[in-house]
């Protein structure tokens, strides 16, 4: 489907990030890393620290998204850069303006940062690969595209399974719920395939398993029983009806019988295992609510990492332009 | 060519002498956190930090972060302590410049003196030490380095 990656720079550094595919495990190591820098700025008295001060980010939202657009703008506002939050599904396109005119009007305003999210798969991809012919100082972080991938929210899974893991060479990983439509999933797949995670599971009903999940190397259950035995991660997914097309689904009773993450299935898990959602929850469909608060839960620090992780992306692809060897004394 | 620092940071520690009640004492990583330890058993205090100036850094623009796990690790107050900022070596001033940011976003100290093991010359910016054990111009060619070999700490130059 894409054909090129112009998230990386001609010596393999980061330039944009679009999806976590074909990411080199040495720049996911690094952004994990740099985002541990990162973490305790919201503990200090001054929660700021300068990076990007004085650059623009643009958060370009053609879809609604009040979280994520929430997370990049505290993640911005951390670095010190200027946020302009657009919702453009309610304004230019609607004029009939295109994708390409839009982004070469923002960046005659002398943007440097495109946040962008988009209900199309490869926007942000076409948008990268259009700044990079016209403005060559602009970068592009894919906030949702589509089906396609939400890298950050990968980059913050793995940061949490790290954080509560240490390492991902003997973890197995259960990924539940409707992972057709989800980019969610297909960020985290690939992201742990790269970082050597050994056992990955997606679970779910045959109607919401894509049929490329093999060739992705991982194991797929129909069972969620079975399926979830024995993992250290449990990785639920939110039910997206919004991107239901048909009755894929008898109801959403009938998911939470067979799908829903109750106290007794996640019995089978490990003990220790932790319990992931990208948010936001539908308490009752896909988890439990007493397991959604429970002591297994990393919702929330998942949510608090989320905006370290974001910090650490936007810095990488906005500084260094010479190399990021050596120091000054 | 090889110095022996550990000499180095007792001569500063005289220097430094008795510092006043309710200092603390806070080193630049990274060379700046080892000399902070030895000094904090010398001078008897007890408080010890480190401080990561990456994100202060001045140079972020040309060179981009600098990925390390080395972080800022601060245990008590900063607001009203009296600080005493450690660093291996002394040349442009910018380190502590950038370590000035970091520390204040932390809380406002009553006050901060600055301790060097060496002053290589070549500032960039209006910034002296209160106390430095040694002074040794150098070259912009020369390297000047801290190691830490088997828990003995050397200055190493060398041309480049």
């Amino acid at each position: 489907m894409l054909t090129t990656n112009p998230q990386l720079t001609a010596d393999k550094k980061l330039r944009h990030l679009l999806t976590t595919e074909g990411l080199p495990k040495a720049i996911i190591e690094n952004i994990l890393d740099t985002a541990d820098q990162f973490v305790s700025v919201g503990d200090r008295d001054v929660k700021k620290v300068p990076l990007l001060r004085g650059k623009s980010v643009f958060n370009l939202f053609f879809e609604n998204s009040t979280r994520t657009r929430t997370t990049f703008e505290i993640a911005a506002k951390r670095l010190s850069a200027d946020v302009i939050n657009l919702n453009i599904g309610a304004s230019s396109t609607n004029k009939g303006e295109s994708l390409i005119d839009t982004i070469d009007n923002l960046a005659a305003m002398d943007a440097d940062l495109f946040v962008v999210r988009h209900a199309q798969s490869g926007a942000a991809h076409l948008i990268a690969q259009h700044v990079n012919r016209v403005r060559p100082n602009i970068a592009v972080i894919n906030a949702g595209d589509g089906r396609h991938a939400h890298p950050t929210q990968g980059l913050l899974d793995m940061y949490t399974i790290r954080h509560y893991k240490k390492s991902f060479h003997n973890l197995s990983v259960a990924i539940v719920g409707d992972i057709l439509h989800s980019r969610v999933a297909r960020s985290g797949i690939h992201a742990l395939t790269t970082l050597g995670c050994p056992d990955v599971r997606v679970i779910g009903p045959k109607t919401l398993i894509p049929t490329e999940c093999a060739r992705m190397g991982v194991s797929v259950h129909h069972d969620m029983k079975r399926g979830i035995e024995g993992c250290d991660v449990v990785m639920m997914l939110r039910l997206q009806n919004e991107r239901m097309e048909g009755p894929l689904l008898p109801s959403a009773q009938e998911f939470y019988k067979s799908y829903g993450l109750t106290a007794e299935k996640l019995a089978r898990a490990k003990p220790d295992a932790i319990v992931m959602h990208p948010g936001p929850m539908n308490r009752g469909v896909e988890i439990e609510s007493t397991i959604a608060d429970g002591r297994q839960a990393v919702i929330l620090p998942q949510v608090t990492f989320g905006i370290a992780v974001r910090m650490a992306v936007m810095s990488m692809v906005s500084g260094g332009t010479v190399d990021h060897a050596g120091g000054v004394a | 060519m090889q110095l022996d620092a550990e000499k180095l940071i007792d001569m500063l520690a005289e220097k430094i002498g008795t510092p006043v009640a309710d200092t603390v004492i806070i080193g630049i990583h990274t060379g700046g956190a080892w000399v902070a330890a030895r000094l904090s058993a010398k001078l008897g205090v007890a408080q010890v930090g480190t401080l990561a100036v990456t994100l202060h850094r001045d140079d972020f623009a040309r060179r981009g972060l600098h990925p390390q796990k080395k972080a800022t690790d601060i245990g008590f107050a900063v607001e009203g302590s009296h600080i005493l900022l450690v660093d291996d070596v002394l040349q442009s001033g910018r380190t502590i410049r950038a370590a000035l940011n970091e520390l204040f976003d932390f809380g406002r100290p009553a006050s901060v003196k600055l301790a060097v093991l060496i002053d290589r010359g070549g500032r960039e910016l209006p910034i002296l030490a209160d106390y430095v054990a040694m002074t040794m111009p150098l070259e912009a060619t020369q390297s000047l380095e801290l190691t830490d070999e088997n828990d003995v700490l050397r200055f190493e130059i060398r041309e480049q």
